[in-house]
């Protein structure tokens, strides 16, 4: 007994200081900005960045292969401290990116083919049939996004979809990434009108499969001053696709659409266009919205 | 010296570790995708098991024999392989930083590669002397090696290949390894 401890102590001694010796010897001298920038990220690893890791990404911009505002969990406050960090100018502050549900055929407007009893995860019930729900193009509403969101962002609404939190949502692309059907995806702040319908089978059998769906009457599309929302065809079919580059926010289609699939949100931050709201004249860009008073 | 020769062609193709032994299959299947790496990878293993083997050998005979202790025989194991795989790390980070970052995980995870400890085992069933132990450990080595370049070329020229959706990837390098493993059965007749 007495010898099985301490053979072992002895060994794990000696073994301990050749290590330690070895470590001075081939000590490596490490950029001391990388230890910095990944003092300065959130530090949840979400990949959003597409590197491995906030510690991958950290590297990544020492050895200036990565953009300086790629965190967007860290948003504008660790651009600017990284651009500190690396001594460079950060320019201007761009636009914060939240995820949109492209899908509001919730449990009450959408028509179910059957009866769903498997593993309550998305990916697994996307491949039957696209989920239960008639329509294969909309959300599945097992909340994969759900579990897949790092931030607390998301939770499951009373109608089995997702709901996003605007400010608690940092853009990291997870729950984009893990959602089976696409019916997500990232759209900057400032654009407030927004399609609720990624069906693109005809008018009549997508309003058949949901109450909610796209019909693809162009009532929009000619009704738009800005000559921004159209409905596109492509292979699998077509829908109402708005271009965010054009669109004004004025939401006219919102009062014209006879489904009331497209929709208007209130200004997610203070200000929708992001302007500077503490003067007192109403800067280029201001929709009046009245949120600031 | 011929009795060395005899064990070292045995260890690298008869005894094959990893085709006829399948021991460290892991980074067998994890790190053959690309030669350059696999034969990084291969040296790292030949440098970790020879002198793990050496040092574990010297352990059995001096310390575990000695006090009576042979139950201590895998814990002992682990803690030399353990400390020198720490080593190959600190050197390959220093000197061959490529390499480093191109191992990856499978770097530390030589540390549980049954392969290292297998041979150290074996080399203790076996009774072998100190130079047989040398011989038996470098053959082993080189015998992973081998299987690993031979089946990273093999699959290098496989991710070209054009395969069914259902069989690219894994399941075709594991029906790989598997012909491999069988062609290897042709040198037993070797000595």
């Amino acid at each position: 007994m007495i010898y099985a401890v301490l053979s072992l102590a002895v060994l794990g001694a000696v073994f301990g200081i050749v290590l330690g010796v070895a470590e001075k010897k081939f000590a490596v001298e490490v950029d001391p900005r990388i230890e910095a920038i990944i003092a300065v990220l959130p530090g949840a690893n979400c990949g959003g960045c597409a590197y491995p890791g906030c510690s991958g990404y950290a590297e990544a911009i020492v050895a200036g292969t990565a953009p300086l505002n790629g965190c967007a969990p860290g948003k504008e406050e660790a651009h600017q401290k990284i651009a500190m960090i690396m001594g460079v100018n950060a320019g201007a502050a761009s636009n914060r990116k939240v995820a949109q549900l492209f899908c509001h055929g919730g449990s009450e407007k959408a028509v179910l083919n059957y009866e769903y009893e498997g593993v309550q995860d998305c990916h697994v019930a996307a491949t039957m049939f696209k989920g239960p729900k008639a329509c294969s193009f909309g959300c599945i509403g097992l909340g994969s996004c759900v579990q897949a969101c790092s931030f607390g962002a998301m939770t499951m609404g009373p109608d089995q979809l997702p709901v996003i939190d605007y400010d608690l949502c940092t853009g990291c692309n997870a729950c984009v990434n893990n959602c089976p059907q696409n019916v997500l995806n990232l759209v900057e702040t400032n654009h407030l009108v927004h399609v609720r319908c990624s069906n693109k089978e005809k008018g009549k059998t997508a309003k058949e499969a949901c109450s909610i769906a796209c019909i693809k009457c162009k009532i929009c599309e000619k009704n738009c001053p800005e000559g921004a929302i159209t409905v596109i065809t492509d292979a699998v079919g077509s829908l109402a696709v708005i271009d965010y580059e054009k669109c004004s926010n004025c939401g006219i289609c919102v009062e014209k659409c006879p489904t009331k699939v497209i929709e208007k949100l209130l200004p997610l931050t203070a200000c929708a266009q992001d302007q500077d709201i503490t003067s007192s004249q109403k800067p280029a860009g201001c929709q009046q919205c009245g949120l600031c008073q | 010296m011929r009795e060395m020769i005899i064990i070292i062609i045995s260890a690298v193709l008869i005894n094959n570790i990893v085709l006829s032994q399948f021991l460290g299959i892991c980074p067998f299947l994890g790190v053959s995708k690309r030669l350059s790496s696999a034969i990084g990878m291969g040296v790292a293993v030949i440098f970790v098991l020879t002198l793990s083997s050496l040092i574990t050998w010297a352990v059995q005979i001096f310390v575990l024999d000695k006090l009576g202790i042979g139950y201590l025989q895998t814990i002992a194991f682990i803690l030399v392989i353990a400390a020198l795989v720490q080593f190959v790390e600190m050197v390959m980070k220093k000197n061959t930083p490529d390499l480093y970052n191109a191992l990856g995980v499978y770097l530390p995870l030589i540390t549980t590669n049954c392969a290292v400890l297998g041979v150290a085992i074996i080399n203790i069933q076996e009774s072998y002397t100190f130079m047989q132990t040398f011989a038996n450990s470098l053959g082993n080595g080189i015998g992973f090696t081998l299987a690993l370049i031979l089946f990273a070329g093999i699959r290098e020229r496989l991710e070209d290949a054009d395969l069914p959706k259902s069989m690219s990837g894994l399941p075709i390098a594991l029906i790989t390894a598997a012909l491999m493993s069988i062609s290897f059965l042709g040198f037993t007749g070797l000595l």
